[in-house]
């Protein structure tokens, strides 16, 4: 590796870097603590996302691998950054207020906020599994730590407790199925790793038992039946914030880890997994939208519908191609659009940490703050996947991949089970409009909240009414990425 | 009339007033603005069929800009001699509904108002639509409006009958999305409505895809046994909700039908033909059966529909010029009975507050105006000679007779029960002593009440005695439709 090879690398990576130098400048600010100084830490967080992504649109869409194979920056890598900058930047707007409101605004926040991010940037750029492995695990550790934020609120520690134990558990699965595949190729790398296994046997034992931990570890992240037991507990104990920057930044990366290992580099694996695949989607999908019918805690409720999602979103990849990659990657930036704006809408009717977010919280909403309740009907109207929003044009495009494909069945049982889903989000609708409460809810709105909710909300609309727009970059991404 | 872009301005010019509404200062400006721009619409629609070419089987006032070319999906818009017509009935029924919702909608005015016109931009979009994912957008779109305007607006179990109306819909047109896509990859990667007809598909394929789009039309339609959600989103909804899902949204259900399953899935159609005649047979008798026991007046009016729109699939699936074109005259008078029987029932429900047929008797006497009104449209309803409802219904059941039989009778049936029920609410409501379901005093028709009810019985009158126009114009799409059926043209 000589000395223009390094330099290429450090450029490649250049926003990781940003993003890490952004974290530290931070973690020093809060060594000298100030009063009233969250707002400045925001503003450097955010300028420094802005900054990470002015270098990752400039460094282009042409594959270049860098650190001699274990970094690649492509399109599709691309793609999944700048949404992973939206993510961040929409969670850090929504998340002075919270912290304001309960009492714990502190700097540090923002610094694992900036160190998970960029574990999900190197996830997502990462072409070594080791490499992915730390940038899985990267990311975790500062969610760990973000989920139990709130350290005198009981649940807040329960679910980061449960957390860490889980993902413990989970990266176990993982590392294990690394090994194994390490056995059985003699390399980490992806590219090398698909060379070795390019003749290799789909019924070999071996092959089998590596890729099920593989997929399994992988799984886990996702958070998909039969190892989405951990999301509901975490979901509703995290803060709000944070809840809404796992349930999008961190899926985005997991699924982009998902899409990079199954569906570009290790094709050889294909018929090991697809049948247990298939068999994961319908589950998830059924498991997410029967249960989130009977939960009566908003962030509960979205946590299933956040199952309910990522089961629709498996079925891009079994859908396969550049249509199901290009699907994928489009789902799940509007998945990030319309479940932060939700969020955001969450914490605006925040009443306190200690006592939960029961659905009544937006009993009457239409009546006391109308707008408010607008914005909130079109998010739901985009989860649910009725048209003319960026959650229906999603859908579409996944059932379109799907039917393309070949695979009827499964895109007519995706369908049944998006109308069953419809229910808990009309549900909201139902409360905001058509019942009465005596106690309209209190709106804590913030200037930065105004501004996540307007770009959630126009994101949302826009995915919906000018798809072209979105769809192309991620159809010329996903088909570079798989040439 | 080149470059104006009609239909899309009758598109607009509802939605930029519900988004405008929002912002206006009070309830009685709201009322104004609504009325307004939905009578503007009515103007426009009418512009259109003036300038309609009746010897034309083509789509007209043609709209094209591409959307989102890599996935073949387009802006694409016109209409033709059949879509024409429920276009004008949409618009005239807008109105309508906004001077039947001026003092019945006394909260929340501007939020009402709002989704009255985003209901209306939507439905001119269904008729015009010719790109399959346009059409689908603007379909589901429409329920939300409709299920805030049942839910918030409606009667006391108004939550339970909007869910059940949106989740019914909902579950039907997410197949239809399905089949939309099945057409898509096997009808050459478009989603151009002309060109997937001029397409070939194998007949499994069509077998599918007709099931996709009759659980999505039958449910619209509704055709028993998946009618349920009717009675009571009928009876929940306000005047104005009840008007429109009558008046439009069930025809909406026949439109596809006509002009998707029909020339698209030719095979597919004469395969499952009997099967849908049956269907319709036991709409006619079952929904008529269920009317004449009813008690609540909006219930039969509800269950009447049932039965009358059994007359038009079986009109339809008879595939004779005489069925299709009564099919097609049944769908559009029966928008504006039906429409006008809810919007009677509204008046004099602002007035009592009970639907209770049991409970009025001698209205004639009492409200001389109204009186005569409802029994017209009551006996329009009943397919009186000399009204709208005759043709349509002589000749669906002639064209069932030449099919079957047992269809015909079937038919006969429904028409003589239809006689039953309809002529069972004359007796009791407007003949015999008067009689009140409150102590309130009953007053007559104000001029607003009347405006919304005379074009209504214009054209009741006009489409009974003097139906050429409309045939004029229909005709050459009809003849279009059976060459695409692969039937003979007889020009009755």
């Amino acid at each position: 590796m000589d000395l223009t090879q390094i330099k290429m690398s450090v450029q490649l990576s250049g926003p990781e870097i940003i993003v890490i130098l952004g974290a530290c400048v931070v973690l020093m600010l809060c060594l000298v603590p100030r009063p009233g100084q969250g707002g400045l830490i925001a503003g450097l967080c955010l300028l420094m996302i802005a900054l990470a992504a002015g270098m990752s649109a400039t460094l282009g869409h042409v594959p270049q691998s860098a650190y001699q194979g274990m970094f690649v920056v492509d399109g599709i890598s691309t793609y999944f950054k700048l949404v992973l900058y939206l993510g961040t930047a929409l969670t850090v707007l929504m998340s002075g207020g919270y912290l304001r409101a309960e009492n714990t605004d502190k700097g540090e926040y923002y610094v694992l906020l900036l160190f998970a991010l960029s574990g999900a940037m190197i996830m997502v750029s990462g072409t070594d599994l080791l490499i992915i492995y730390i940038g899985i695990e990267l990311q975790a550790l500062s969610i760990y730590v973000l989920v139990g934020f709130l350290t005198t609120n009981t649940r807040s520690n329960e679910a980061a407790l449960k957390y860490v134990i889980l993902g413990a558990f989970s990266s176990g699965l993982l590392l294990f199925g690394l090994s194994l595949f390490y056995g059985l190729t003699g390399t980490t790398q992806l590219g090398a790793t698909a060379t070795a296994l390019g003749n290799a046997d789909a019924q070999d034992p071996m092959l089998i038992l590596a890729t099920l931990f593989l997929l399994a570890g992988l799984l886990f992240k996702v958070g998909v039946v039969p190892f989405h037991m951990w999301l509901p507990d975490i979901y509703e104990g995290a803060p709000s914030p944070v809840t809404g920057f796992m349930s999008t930044v961190g899926k985005v990366a997991a699924f982009a880890v998902v899409l990079r290992v199954l569906m570009q580099d290790l094709t050889a694996l294909d018929p090991v997994w697809r049948d247990s695949v298939v068999v994961v989607a319908v589950l998830t999908m059924a498991a997410g939208s029967l249960v989130a019918l009977v939960q009566t805690n908003i962030k509960r409720m979205l946590a299933y519908s956040s199952i309910a999602h990522g089961g629709f979103l498996l079925l891009g990849l079994l859908a396969g191609g550049s249509d199901g990659l290009a699907s994928v990657m489009l789902y799940l930036l509007v998945f990030t659009l319309m479940n932060l704006g939700l969020f955001a809408v969450i914490i605006l009717l925040n009443q306190g940490a200690d006592r939960g977010e029961p659905i009544w919280d937006f009993s009457g909403l239409a009546k006391s703050h109308p707008g408010l309740a607008l914005i909130t009907l079109v998010l739901l109207l985009s989860l649910a996947g009725i048209p003319p929003t960026g959650g229906f044009f999603a859908k579409f495009y996944v059932l379109a991949a799907l039917v393309s494909s070949g695979q009827v069945t499964l895109a007519v049982i995706a369908v049944l089970f998006s109308a069953v889903s419809a229910w808990f989000y009309l549900r909201i609708i139902m409360l905001m409009y058509m019942d009465e409460t005596d106690h309209p809810a209190e709106v804590l709105m913030t200037p930065s909240l105004r501004v996540a909710l307007a770009v959630t909300l126009i994101g949302t609309i826009m995915t919906g009414v000018l798809p072209a727009l979105f769809l192309d970059v991620a159809q010329a991404a996903a088909s570079a990425g798989l040439g | 009339m080149m470059g104006v872009p009609l239909l899309s301005l009758m598109i607009l010019l509802p939605a930029v007033g519900a988004v405008l509404v929002p912002f206006l200062r009070d309830a009685q400006t709201a009322r104004w603005f609504a009325f307004v721009f939905l009578f503007a619409d009515f103007l426009l629609a009418v512009w259109v069929l003036v300038g309609f070419d009746a010897s034309s089987a083509a789509m007209q006032f043609g709209e094209h800009y591409a959307w989102v070319p890599s996935l073949g999906i387009s802006y694409r818009l016109g209409l033709d001699g059949i879509s024409v017509w429920f276009v004008l009935l949409t618009t005239l029924l807008g109105w309508i509904c906004v001077l039947a919702s001026w003092t019945s909608i006394t909260t929340r005015v501007r939020e009402f108002m709002t989704c009255l016109l985003a209901m209306q931009g939507l439905m001119v979009g269904v008729f015009c639509a010719l790109d399959m994912i346009l059409f689908y957008i603007l379909w589901e779109a429409m329920l939300v409006p409709m299920y805030l305007i049942i839910g918030i607006w409606g009667g006391d179990n108004r939550i339970y009958a909007a869910f059940k109306f949106f989740l019914y819909t909902l579950a039907g047109s997410l197949l239809f999305l399905i089949g939309i896509l099945l057409l898509y990859f096997n009808g050459g990667q478009t989603f151009d409505v002309l060109a997937l007809m001029d397409a070939e598909y194998p007949f499994t394929l069509q077998v599918w895809v007709f099931l996709a789009f009759l659980v999505a039309f039958a449910v619209k339609v509704p055709m028993v046994p998946l009618h349920t959600w009717l009675p009571d989103a009928h009876v929940q909804a306000p005047t104005a909700g009840s008007i429109i899902l009558a008046g439009v949204l069930l025809k909406m259900g026949a439109y596809g039908f006509l002009r998707f399953s029909l020339p698209m899935l030719p095979e597919a159609s004469h395969y499952f033909a009997p099967m849908m005649i049956a269907l319709s047979a036991v709409a006619i008798v079952y929904g008529g059966f269920l009317a004449l026991v009813q008690r609540d007046i909006k219930k039969l009016i509800a269950y009447s529909s049932v039965s009358h729109m059994g007359f038009i699939t079986l009109g339809l699936f008879t595939f004779d010029t005489m069925g299709l074109s009564g099919a097609v005259i049944q769908m559009f008078n029966h928008g504006i009975t039906t429409g006008a029987l809810f919007l009677c029932v509204g008046l004099i429900y602002e007035r009592t507050h009970s639907r209770e047929i049991a409970s009025y008797g001698g209205l004639i006497k009492a409200v001389p105006l109204f009186g005569i009104l409802f029994a017209a449209f009551l006996l329009a309803s009943m397919a009186v000679p000399g009204l709208n409802g005759f043709i349509g219904e002589l000749l669906v059941l002639a064209a069932a007779f030449g099919v079957s039989g047992w269809a015909g009778a079937a038919g006969v049936l429904g028409a003589l029960t239809g006689a039953a029920y309809l002529m069972g609410v004359y007796r009791q409501m407007l003949l015999g002593p008067t009689a009140a379901p409150s102590e309130a005093p009953l007053w007559d028709l104000n001029p607003r009440e009347l405006l919304c009810t005379l074009p209504l019985i214009l054209f009741v009158v006009w489409f009974g005695l003097y139906p050429k126009p409309f045939l004029t114009i229909l005709q050459p799409s009809l003849d279009h439709l059976m060459i695409q059926l692969s039937l003979p043209v007889v020009t009755p």
